[in-house]
């Protein structure tokens, strides 16, 4: 199945709506209801048991258009948070002590603010991770980005779903995995991955299909292996990550007949010990118009905190959402399928 | 349209085991424990089913062991060896025996 060149949006699809997207995931016959199966295994219902990490989403402008992206980012989507937005993030990540700032996308990179994220995350003394598509770092107008990213010592998570070229072009476009071996070379160049500099380079695969993840663990092993042999390049972690049955593999899964193959795959793997770590339980998701939610999932799916909690990030109070609980959905069960998923790769 | 084969056999294998539930429990116990990780990884234990399922021609061990090798992070280059040697064995195996037929030309022949 080709690459798309275009967002679900920009194509006018049905899909693109939020709303269809919940519908199609809450309407189709056959299996138990996230809640159901949370409940029936005494793992429900999902609350939050603190707050370390603020996952910041800069917006839907990507580089590149992945076909399983559950953004449905892409070169031609245009929401992107303002200064304004940003600088209330940071004044509530002032007003708390979360350790952890991960910032996403599209490719977060190419957000006018997200050198202001990162520096003043950093003067505040906290973490940051960057969710790169690798290839950003090689664009004309993103030169001093790797170097930037360095200085800062911002983690790196790095998209590469495949060792095998076909597999990943197959999931992000064509040449990418040239572009992605480039990018790594240019981080290794700088330091990242390499043992004793400080500089953290991670990557994340996530299946080229509609299928699980391999163990994490072996699979690291295989990445370190051919990727040192065959490109010199080396890595510190690899993270595995289920697909979600949002946006645009949604479409995938839809139009491929895959959809209830899929979901009775993720409803049979249902792990109860997974769903009792999964990352919506210590963190908060801030979406490019300020607006809160539980993941970055939930926020494509525009399902927003329970009610009474904060809805903006104006109005953040870590009191209330640390022990808030947590809204669900069918989409749920990719986070708690086998040894489950998040964006730290598997949680069992 | 009638066939032999429905995929949707593959879920009910578990059936085989209501007419003798002993046998089949060994037999579960059994394959789980073959598949294990052990000198050999998971995922080249999926890759020799792959090979194997295609020597037998097992449309159900096809599509489990497909599905299987994916999940356990083999590609499609690597899958598409597995079969090949299957193939290589199924026509050796033919070729070799002609070495039978050789011996029985040459005994019966002048």
């Amino acid at each position: 199945m080709p690459v798309l060149s275009r967002s679900l949006k920009a194509r006018g699809e049905a899909l693109s709506s939020a709303a269809e997207q919940v519908r199609v995931l809450q309407s189709r016959e056959g299996f138990p209801r996230f809640e159901e199966t949370m409940a029936r295994t005494s793992s429900g219902p999902l609350a939050a048991t603190g707050l370390d990490v603020l996952q910041i989403n800069v917006g839907k402008l990507c580089n590149q258009t992945c076909r399983h992206c559950h953004v449905d980012a892409g070169p031609d989507r245009t929401e992107s948070m303002t200064r304004e937005t940003a600088e209330m993030c940071m004044a509530a990540l002032a007003r708390s002590d979360i350790g952890t700032v991960d910032i996403t996308g599209g490719a977060p990179e190419l957000n006018p603010s997200f050198r202001y994220l990162v520096a003043e995350s950093k003067r505040l003394g906290r973490q940051v991770m960057d969710r790169c598509n690798l290839s950003v770092l090689l664009l004309p107008s993103q030169a001093d980005l790797a170097a930037f990213l360095a200085r800062h010592a911002v983690e790196i998570v790095a998209s590469l779903p495949s060792i095998a070229p076909a597999q990943t072009d197959a999931q992000r476009g064509a040449g990418v995995f040239q572009k992605s071996i480039g990018a790594l070379r240019l981080l290794n160049g700088l330091g990242y991955g390499r043992e004793g500099s400080g500089l953290v380079l991670n990557l994340v695969t996530n299946p080229v299909g509609a299928f699980l993840p391999p163990a994490q663990g072996s699979q690291e092993d295989r990445f370190r292996q051919r990727l040192a042999a065959d490109h010199g390049v080396v890595f510190n972690r690899l993270y595995t990550i289920t697909n979600m049955p949002i946006s645009r593999f949604l479409e995938f899964l839809l139009e491929s007949g895959n959809y209830e193959g899929y979901m009775r795959r993720l409803v049979d793997a249902f792990n109860p010990a997974a769903a009792r770590s999964v990352m919506c339980r210590t963190m908060l998701s801030v979406g490019w118009d300020g607006r809160l939610y539980d993941c970055d999932f939930n926020q494509m799916l525009e399902l927003p905190l329970m009610p009474g909690m904060p809805a903006h990030v104006r109005d953040f109070d870590p009191a209330s959402l640390r022990a808030r609980r947590i809204v669900t959905g069918n989409h749920c069960y990719g986070c708690t399928a086998g040894a489950g998923s998040s964006c730290g790769g598997a949680i069992t | 349209m009638e066939t032999y084969y429905h995929p949707k056999d593959l879920a009910h294998f578990a059936d085989m085991g209501k007419g003798n539930p002993a046998l089949w429990e060994k037999f579960m116990a059994y394959y789980g424990a073959v598949f294990a990780a052990g000198a050999l990884s998971e995922r080249e234990k999926s890759l020799i089913a792959l090979a194997v399922a295609h020597a037998v021609q097992c449309p159900y061990c096809i599509d489990a062991y497909t599905q299987a090798s994916l999940e356990k992070g083999s590609n499609l280059e690597e899958m598409t060896e597995a079969v090949h040697v299957a193939c290589a064995i199924r026509g050796g195996a033919s070729l070799v025996h002609g070495v039978q037929m050789r011996n029985v030309a040459t005994k019966i022949s002048m």
